[in-house]
């Protein structure tokens, strides 16, 4: 979060006022992708559109088509696999980002 | 106009005249009949404001801070048990400077059960960053509810305001009151003004996480607000004074004190009764007066030293205590005089014990003796017991 958008500062002769407010700005803490362990991988031959995964989604990373397809923000998706889990035909996978013994 | 009203529905009275846009409330003894009418009042289209049910007191006050987040003048009431319930999101609200009004309908707290009136749930919330003030009677109710909307929503202030009224003897007792014109109050009360607004659109964080020493900075912000809500609530009071007709002091009603030898301090509608007191005492010979507070915060010092410095004694009527110590407005009180004077404080009225002029009256002579008796008194607690344990020795009670 960029430090200078913490707070919003009055002061004059009388006041000092401080809330305690932020204005992040997006993509303000990095790219936050590069968290994840297993990316969620939309089927879309599965998918029938509910748009489930897009209301769960706590980091607005799944993101909606005009046709309401939906697809994933992979520079922000940290995959915590929330979408996979409530997903009900099961049409997303996590798909692990770097495979078991290849490091 | 003059109606006839109950502490409460003078308190729900002047919120409509406010023009309050969202409430939000959990019913609790003796408080719910202030939001039983302002239900009321928008069903039947008085009020055109928006009514958000909750489960809890806790839920009732972050609705009500969320509204009022938002750019509405939101209001809440409670008491109690209720109040502390609610006690975390009073620091939240506070903390936000976001304009917020709550009337508390001063009740004890269990255990064991006691819906009578006492002053620990009010005084209970005095270092969470609220300006509180309790009214003596239900005309003040209801000025000190428009009054507190103003001094909330003050750009030298933002904090939100308690407006204090006293369980049963005044939320429940009906009494004359003066009601204002809505016209009257529409130009008094300036539109709704606050810090920040939070919209879908503004991307707005409240409250996250930020350094200590910004935090450490906003703690400070918070008192300066506190400081100049001294100056905001004398001058607004004034000023209604000249819209209304009703100025009650500012910070602290001065009855009869200026040239009082000896002077009562406290808070609330037991005012009233010591007010007779004062007429008894003078009868006998005895300069008394009153300091009566009606803002404990922010605590009124620099105005108790000015009016009580130079007095022969100082007699200080609690009713709550911190255990362990004493009344909270002896301690506040003698912290202010410190040195300064004679001072007393009496613990009496707890869950609604009744206390009559004569109690009051009798208190003070026993004060008066021993001042003149031994020149120099700082007595923290004198128990004042109901009438019936009075004469009981302690040992009795006991077993």
């Amino acid at each position: 979060m960029t430090q200078e958008n913490s707070t919003l500062i009055i002061k004059d002769a009388e006041t000092y006022f401080v809330v305690p407010i932020s204005r992040p700005d997006f993509g303000s803490s990095g790219k936050t992708g590069s968290w994840r362990t297993e990316r969620p991988v939309v089927n879309e031959e599965k998918c029938t559109k509910c748009l489930y995964c897009w209301l769960y989604c706590p980091e607005d990373t799944i993101l909606r088509r005009e046709d309401d397809m939906v697809y994933v923000d992979y520079d922000y998706c940290k995959g915590c696999g929330i979408c996979a889990a409530v997903c009900p035909v099961n049409a997303i996978e996590m798909v692990p980002e770097v495979k078991r013994g290849e490091n | 106009m003059i109606k006839t009203l109950t502490g409460n529905y003078a308190v729900a009275e002047a919120a409509k005249l406010a023009r309050i846009k969202v409430t939000s409330a959990y019913p609790i003894t003796p408080q719910t009949t202030i939001v039983e009418k302002l239900s009321e009042m928008i069903e039947k289209g008085e009020l055109e404001a928006k009514m958000i049910r909750v489960e809890s007191e806790h839920s009732a006050l972050a609705a009500t801070l969320g509204a009022a987040a938002a750019g509405s003048r939101a209001f809440t009431a409670t008491a109690s048990h209720g109040l502390l319930y609610m006690h975390e999101v009073l620091w939240w609200t506070a903390s936000a400077r976001i304009p917020v009004v709550m009337a508390v309908a001063a009740r004890a707290i269990g255990a064991p059960w006691n819906i009578h009136v006492e002053h620990s749930d009010v005084v209970d919330q005095r270092d969470t960053g609220w300006i509180i003030g309790i009214a003596q009677e239900n005309q003040e109710v209801l000025d000190m509810t428009i009054q507190a909307f103003r001094i909330s929503e003050d750009p030298r202030v933002y904090l939100p305001v308690i407006v204090g009224l006293d369980g049963f003897i005044l939320t429940h007792t009906v009494a004359p009151v003066n009601v204002p014109d809505q016209k009257d109050v529409d130009n008094w009360l300036p539109p709704r003004r606050q810090p920040y607004v939070i919209t879908p659109e503004s991307k707005i964080a409240m409250g996250n996480m930020t350094s200590d020493d910004d935090y450490y900075m906003m703690r400070y912000s918070i008192q300066v607000g506190q400081e100049a809500a001294k100056k905001v609530i004398e001058e607004v009071d004034q000023s209604y004074g000249k819209a209304f007709g009703r100025y009650y002091g500012g910070l602290v009603e001065c009855y009869r004190c200026d040239d009082a030898d000896y002077v009562m301090v406290l808070m609330g509608s037991w005012a009233g009764d010591a007010k007779e007191a004062v007429k008894i005492l003078r009868e006998k010979g005895i300069n008394a007066g009153i300091a009566r507070i009606r803002f404990i915060r922010p605590w009124p010092a620099e105005i108790l030293r000015e009016k009580l410095y130079n007095k022969k004694g100082v007699l200080v009527f609690d009713r709550s205590i911190s255990f362990g110590n004493a009344g909270q407005l002896f301690t506040e009180l003698s912290s202010t005089l410190y040195g300064m004077t004679n001072i007393r404080g009496v613990i009496a009225g707890l869950g609604g014990v009744d206390v009559l002029p004569e109690d009051f009256a009798n208190e003070m002579i026993d004060f008066v003796n021993k001042v003149e008796e031994n020149g120099k008194v700082y007595d923290p607690i004198k128990w004042l017991f109901p009438a019936k344990y009075r004469n009981v020795k302690i040992e009795e009670v006991v077993s």
